[in-house]
This record gives structure tokens, sequence and C-alpha cells, in this order.
């Protein structure tokens, strides 16, 4: 039996796990890859609301879909502004190494 | 625990998701995080169509599948440094990482246990797709996202089309060789 635990859950575990690579990767690309992860987890929590709550009071609840579509759109622009940052970087200093890229280090 | 068809696609999709995921994170070369992020993107595509949200399941593998892993090939590629023995190294406290991402996950799943609005709906039991179940609702999806008369999310979309329109730019603005 799934219920809407089931993809909460895996939701949560997914979102932990991009989470954990945002936070102890080295490699600028390897950071932009877990944050997709996590937007990814976010995305299977809404759209697991939207069908855990279609065919409610106001006919088919499709707003956790509706932000999933968002949300996607948002993480392509992301993907593609952080993207050329990256190679930006690299073209300048050669590395995007973020332990050397520390201007704003305190 | 009844094991029916849409449950075992919940669980092998969950296992290749996780794994995947894991596989992203923990590798030691950064094409083969790539690929496997391409395998994660697939999965989730998997669990949309599970879930009866075909529109974003299609979206998921036409953005994410295809562009989004394409991209970030490209920036491997273009950035590739050749001394370094490890492409995808951790830093060096990966370990305070895995602290606060355990407890964090902990602290999610407990409150997916145990909070009001959780433990009112956690057991309602979603609508996962079937054999043979005509339960299309793109055209409710399209209604909502574009309707100009009914109750609907136009002007957000056209919202999200400028901001992609402005990233697209200030993509090829940073990017662009001086």
């Amino acid at each position: 039996m799934v219920t809407l635990n089931s993809f909460l859950v895996l939701g949560a575990i997914l979102f932990c796990i991009g989470l954990f690579g945002a936070l102890s990767k080295r490699n600028a690309v390897a950071i932009l890859m877990s944050i997709e992860i996590m937007l990814n987890a976010v995305n299977i929590t809404l759209v697991g609301y939207s069908s855990a709550f279609m065919g409610h009071t106001h006919g088919e609840r499709l707003t956790g879909q509706i932000f999933a579509i968002f949300i996607i759109t948002v993480a392509a622009a992301e993907a593609a502004v952080a993207l050329a940052m990256i190679i930006a970087i690299y073209r300048r200093r050669s590395t995007i190494d973020i332990g050397e890229i520390n201007l704003m280090r305190w | 625990m009844s094991l029916d068809i849409p449950t075992i696609a919940f669980y092998l999709i969950a296992i290749v998701l996780v794994g995947s995921a894991l596989a992203v994170v923990l590798l030691r070369n950064i094409v083969h995080s790539a690929l496997f992020l391409a395998v994660m993107f697939g999965a989730a595509a998997g669990a949309y169509v599970l879930l009866n949200a075909e529109f974003i399941a299609i979206v998921q593998v036409l953005i994410y599948a295809g562009a989004v892993t394409i991209l970030v090939l490209f920036a491997i590629m273009l950035t590739r440094n050749a001394q370094s023995q490890s492409s995808n190294p951790f830093a060096k406290q990966w370990w305070l990482a895995l602290i606060i991402c355990v407890l964090l996950g902990f602290g999610l799943v407990y409150a997916v246990g145990n909070s009001a609005m959780a433990v009112a709906s956690a057991f309602a039991p979603v609508h996962l797709a079937t054999l043979g179940a005509d339960s299309g609702t793109v055209t409710r999806l399209g209604q909502l996202l574009y309707s100009p008369f009914v109750y609907s999310y136009v002007l957000p979309f056209e919202i999200a089309s400028v901001v992609l329109l402005v990233a697209i730019i200030g993509a090829i603005v940073i990017g662009r060789e001086d």
C-alpha cells in the first residue's frame, strides 16, 4: 500500500542526499548537480501531494503540479546561468574548485 | 501488506532514485556522476507517471533528462582539469555536512510521521496510475495554466517565460568570450 507518506519520505531522503552533496563537494559542477537532486526531491513531494488530494472539493487539486512546472522552469534557468558562471570562472582562474574561489570567505 | 503492480513499481523507482542520487554524490569521477544524474532524472519521471502526472513526466524527460544533463556534460567537458587525479573530491568538512544532513533527514521523517497535517492526510492512498485507467490530467492542467477566463495561473506563467528569457540572455552574456 503506497500512501502519501511513502512519497514524502522518499522526497525527504532525496533532499538530504542532495543537501549532503551540495555541502560537501568541492567541484562546482557537482554542487550544481546536487542542487538539481534537491529540486527534484521537492518536485516529487509536490506532485505526491497533488496526487493525494486529487478529487477533493474544487475539482482536481492540480496546484502541486503547477508548482512543479514553475520549479522546473526556474531550475532550468538556474542551471543555464550557473553553468555559464562556472565556465566564466574557469576561463579566468582555470579552476572550479570552490576551495580556491574564496573571495567572500571570512 | 498487499503487493500489487503499482506498489512494486513504487519501490523499484524509489530504490533506483535513492541509489542513483547516492551514486551522483559519492562517485569519484564527475562524468559518472553526471550519467547517474540522468538515471535519477529518468527514475523521477517514472515516479511522476506513477502519480498520474503525465505532463510533468514528459517535461521532466525533455528538460531534465534532455537539456540539463547535456548542459552539465558540456560544463564538465569545458572545465576538465587534466592534472587532478579525482575530478569530484569531497571537502575536508564532509563529516559536518553528513551530521547536518542526517539530523535534517530524521527531523523531516519525524515531521512527516507526526505533524497534525501529516497524520490527517498521510494514510490517504495516493491515486497511483493503474493499467487501463483513463485518468488524464493534461486537459485540466492546461486550463489551469492558460485559461484567461476561469481561475488560472496565466500571469505567473507569462512571468516565468520572461524569467527564462532573462536567464538565457544572462547566460550568453556571462559565458561569452571577452
